[in-house]
């Protein structure tokens, strides 16, 4: 069995710019947006952290959009409607971040245990 | 020199030395300031690293052939979430804003799923036989999109302006400012 990572590092494969390239940028991209998720205290960085993630997910549908359907436009067209999306759910998290902060006085997700038993 | 390093490789490289050069300048720039992002001890520091990031994005969807959406990422990601993050950022201020953005008990296991989620990630990206097509972009992106939106996707379109008036609605809804009265206690507005 050939191991696909070894053809990632060879100089050719990395020079003819295609599709996996595009998605493994995406697929970082996307995990520093996770490790931001999980690991940050502030309930505004995890917002901030999940745009990163819809990010990722835009460059992927776009480079899928390039390479597959040209002439379709499919791709394109979901990361507009994702882009519309994020942007709704980025204002409502954010009005909800200060409605809470206006109760509590504070923006630490560990503090937001109104719904805990 | 040529020998050494293989003439298919000096032809991959100069036949397209732009995209080349495009594609790993802009990784390297969306990479390094998505980082900085997450790493930065100031949370304004973040959101302007995250404005880089994004227009960093909207340079990687002009190397897709993909203008109206390059145009899209920076009037309402680069401007509008930006600002409406910082104006955010603002109103629930502190004292001090240093240490405005800190790591929580959970760093380790973070890393750790991100640590099992990237290389599977690549791997399953290199492993792929991709079924890139022959044909080509056409030049003109906007109109095809625009034709599109109203006619195959027209019902999705319109759910989704409905979805941006409803959050706008209910976002001021829920941001308003809820009057105590001060003698029973009670909330009332």
């Amino acid at each position: 069995m050939q191991i696909p990572v070894v053809k990632l590092i060879d100089p050719v494969t990395m020079l003819s710019i295609g599709p996996a390239h595009y998605v493994i940028l995406s697929a970082v991209l996307f995990c520093i947006g996770l490790f931001g998720v999980l690991a940050k205290r502030n309930a505004v960085m995890v917002l901030i952290c999940i745009e990163l993630m819809l990010n990722a997910v835009n460059i992927n549908l776009a480079a899928f959009s390039k390479y597959v359907t040209p002439a379709d436009f499919t791709g394109q067209i979901f990361a507009i409607f994702v882009i519309a999306v994020a942007a709704a759910e980025v204002g409502l998290g954010l009005a909800i971040i200060i409605a809470i902060y206006r109760n509590k006085v504070s923006v630490n997700l560990d503090d937001f245990d109104l719904l805990k038993w | 020199m040529i020998d050494l390093i293989g003439r298919e490789v000096v032809d991959a490289f100069l036949s397209n030395f732009w995209s080349i050069g495009a594609f790993y300048t802009l990784a390297l720039v969306i990479v390094a300031s998505g980082m900085l992002v997450v790493l930065m001890k100031n949370i304004v520091h973040s959101v302007l690293w995250l404005a880089v990031c994004f227009i960093g994005m909207a340079g990687l969807f002009l190397t897709l052939d993909a203008d109206f959406l390059a145009a899209v990422q920076v009037l309402v990601y680069a401007g509008a979430v930006c600002i409406m993050v910082v104006l955010a950022i603002m109103v629930i201020r502190r004292a001090d804003m240093k240490f405005s953005n800190p790591f929580n008990a959970q760093v380790y296991a973070a890393a750790g799923v991100v640590a099992l989620v990237l290389p599977v990630c690549v791997f399953l990206a290199a492993k792929t036989e991709w079924l890139v097509s022959r044909a080509r972009v056409p030049e003109d992106t906007v109109g095809p999109i625009a034709t599109l939106m109203l006619s195959k996707y027209v019902i999705p379109f319109e759910v989704v302006a409905v979805l941006l008036l409803v959050a706008l609605i209910g976002a001021l809804l829920i941001a308003r400012e809820v009057k105590t009265d001060a003698n029973t206690g009670s909330q009332a507005d």
